[in-house]
């Protein structure tokens, strides 16, 4: 498969390097994730040129906004993108409305803009048009600073951190209309985060950073589940799942959801059957056991195989088992593993204590 | 109450100011926009520069000017050559020593003012398809509005109370270099204190109107503040 966004950075700061050549998808979000210092956002603003560095190859969907061999550089108002900064970066002396306009009024007239109308409702902002940027919340001015980006229909929408400066709550607030941008809008969008929570909640392709190199790059699930970086040993490893609503049992207040290879049951989800929804399994949460367990109060009991085992510092193991088409990440105690004697390709049973629906 | 001279010397400094005040902003602004933004070494030099009117004696930058621009001098010569003749006792003379006195007090609102607004409105223009031209009147004009207020009108008021520097360059020449300060100065040389009250009097009204302005309606922060 071609992937229509190519960037291969090299830059020198002397006391930070960044080292990067990546391929990335050209639709769906791709989470940017490391960090602070790992240069997730530095490739970010070399991306949008808001930086440049010296040797830099930038092809996006087949236009190419760098290649120092060939001295272009396209600069940052050439480009067609929209660019979200951590905090809104309204413009305070204009409306929302005229926030708005900013960028429509300076993009060709014969080039396609997008639905204005639409994206206000997508992101409920319509009623604040003739606001200024003081009189509205940390959310709703995020919120603005989206569809100002959005209105341009760029090629490439990038995002920096959008949720960082906002608390748990207003955060709640932004993040299921970010999942429904994605769903709707065709335009592939690079996102920036330190947070685990918002990598679940959100990407579809997986970028990992560290001191300016990249660990790891690709699909969620896989990425997640690779035992060669950091993040599967962390405390808050996770394993997400996309699944589909198949069943309610009313009188349980439960939902059964399939995925490829099985079925589990879920605390009630409020949404028709047939509704995707993205599930996230901590590794903490998931046990093993040799044999089916016959008498456990745990619903969720899958048979899986072991592809994979690590041990970190401390007396934890990391195992990944397959279960279905899917990777799971467990964490047990290195005395389990080793009691059980685990290797991999063992057959096994995975069962899962708990289980958080993610939209 | 003031008689026909008085009103000339009036009418004559408001011209020089308001010229002056013109030849500041378009000049100072580009200065203060690359003294807000550059990275070069030169910036300590050009800053240093821009600021020492404030500090000279108002005679001895007079002194200066009156030799450079001079038959012998530098500028006096560039000036003969372009067929100027040369700018001492002239209105041209005491537009441009006016602006060289008072730069610092346009100079350095708007470098305090561009240097607030820092990089994020500029990116954010950039990211929306605005060139650095149009980024600069489309936001960091209107940005900068309060900067360029108290700029023009720092500017202007300072310009309309020089006195050292016009004497040594503009001398006294009535309808062309003989601007409110030096006539109040022969009023009071003429014992004429009843004249020299008319027109002190109007310079002290407006001078603290315009501040009264400053401080209240456009909340700008005392000079002495500003000038850090």
């Amino acid at each position: 498969m071609t992937k229509p966004i190519t960037a291969r950075f090299q830059l020198d700061y002397g006391d930070f390097q960044l080292a990067v050549d990546l391929s990335l998808p050209g639709s769906g979000v791709t989470v940017l994730f490391g960090h602070s210092g790992s240069g997730k956002t530095t490739l970010l603003r070399c991306i949008a040129g808001l930086q440049q560095a010296l040797q830099g190859y930038l092809d996006i969907n087949g236009t190419i906004w760098q290649d120092s061999e060939r001295n272009v550089f396209l600069p940052t108002h050439k480009r067609s993108l929209g660019y979200v900064f951590q905090e809104a970066n309204l413009f305070p002396h204009l409306t929302v409305a005229g926030n708005l306009q900013f960028g429509l009024k300076r993009i060709a007239s014969h080039s396609k803009t997008a639905d204005l109308q639409h994206i206000l409702e997508l992101l409920g902002i319509d009623h604040l048009l003739k606001r200024k940027p003081d009189q509205l919340s940390g959310g709703e001015r995020q919120r603005v600073a989206i569809a100002r980006a959005l209105a341009l229909n760029p090629e490439v929408l990038l995002m920096d951190e959008p949720l960082a400066s906002l608390d748990f709550k207003r955060k709640q607030e932004i993040l299921p209309f970010i999942s429904r941008l994605h769903q709707e809008l065709n335009i592939p969008v690079l996102y920036v985060t330190h947070s685990q929570q918002e990598v679940a909640q959100l990407a579809d392709h997986l970028v990992i950073l560290a001191d300016g190199r990249a660990l790891a790059s690709g699909p969620l699930s896989e990425t997640l589940s690779r035992l060669d970086v950091p993040l599967a040993q962390d405390r808050e490893a996770a394993s997400v799942w996309p699944v589909t609503i198949v069943e309610h049992e009313t009188d349980y207040h439960l939902t059964r959801v399939a995925f490829a290879g099985g079925i589990l049951s879920l605390p009630t989800v409020d949404a028709v059957i047939g509704t995707p929804l993205r599930v996230q399994i901590y590794a903490r949460d998931v046990s093993i056991a040799l044999e089916a367990p016959t008498a456990t109060s745990i619903l969720n009991v899958l048979p899986a195989i072991i592809t994979g085992l690590a041990d970190d510092k401390g007396g934890q193991s990391v195992v990944r088992v397959q279960v279905g088409g899917l990777a799971l990440l467990v964490h047990i105690t290195r005395k389990s593993a080793l009691l059980l004697n685990l290797q991999i390709g063992m057959a096994v049973y995975v069962q899962i204590k708990g289980t958080s629906i993610l939209n | 109450m003031l008689n026909p001279a008085d009103l000339d010397t009036l009418l004559l400094t408001f011209k020089v100011a308001s010229i002056a005040t013109t030849l500041m902003l378009l000049l100072g602004t580009p200065l203060a926009w690359w003294l807000a933004r550059t990275r070069s070494a030169w910036k300590g030099l050009i800053n240093a520069v821009v600021a020492l009117p404030l500090v000279l004696p108002p005679t001895v930058l007079g002194f200066y000017l009156l030799v450079l621009m001079g038959p012998a001098g530098a500028i006096g010569q560039f000036t003969s050559w372009l067929g100027l003749g040369t700018l001492p006792f002239t209105f041209a003379g005491l537009v441009v020593a006016s602006v060289l006195y008072s730069i610092p007090f346009v100079v350095q609102p708007l470098q305090a003012a561009f240097t607030t607004i820092g990089e994020l409105p500029l990116e954010a223009a950039a990211t929306l398809r605005a060139s650095p031209l149009d980024t600069f009147f489309s936001v960091v004009m209107p940005l900068a509005k309060p900067g360029f207020l108290t700029a023009a009108i720092l500017g202007f008021t300072h310009t309309v109370g020089e006195f050292g520097v016009v004497l040594m360059i503009g001398g006294n020449i009535p309808n062309r270099t003989r601007v409110v300060s030096v006539q109040i100065y022969n009023h009071v040389e003429a014992m004429e204190y009843s004249s020299a009250h008319s027109l002190a009097g109007i310079l002290l009204v407006f001078s603290f109107a315009v501040l009264l302005v400053l401080y209240t309606v456009l909340k700008t922060q005392p000079v002495a503040h500003q000038l850090k």
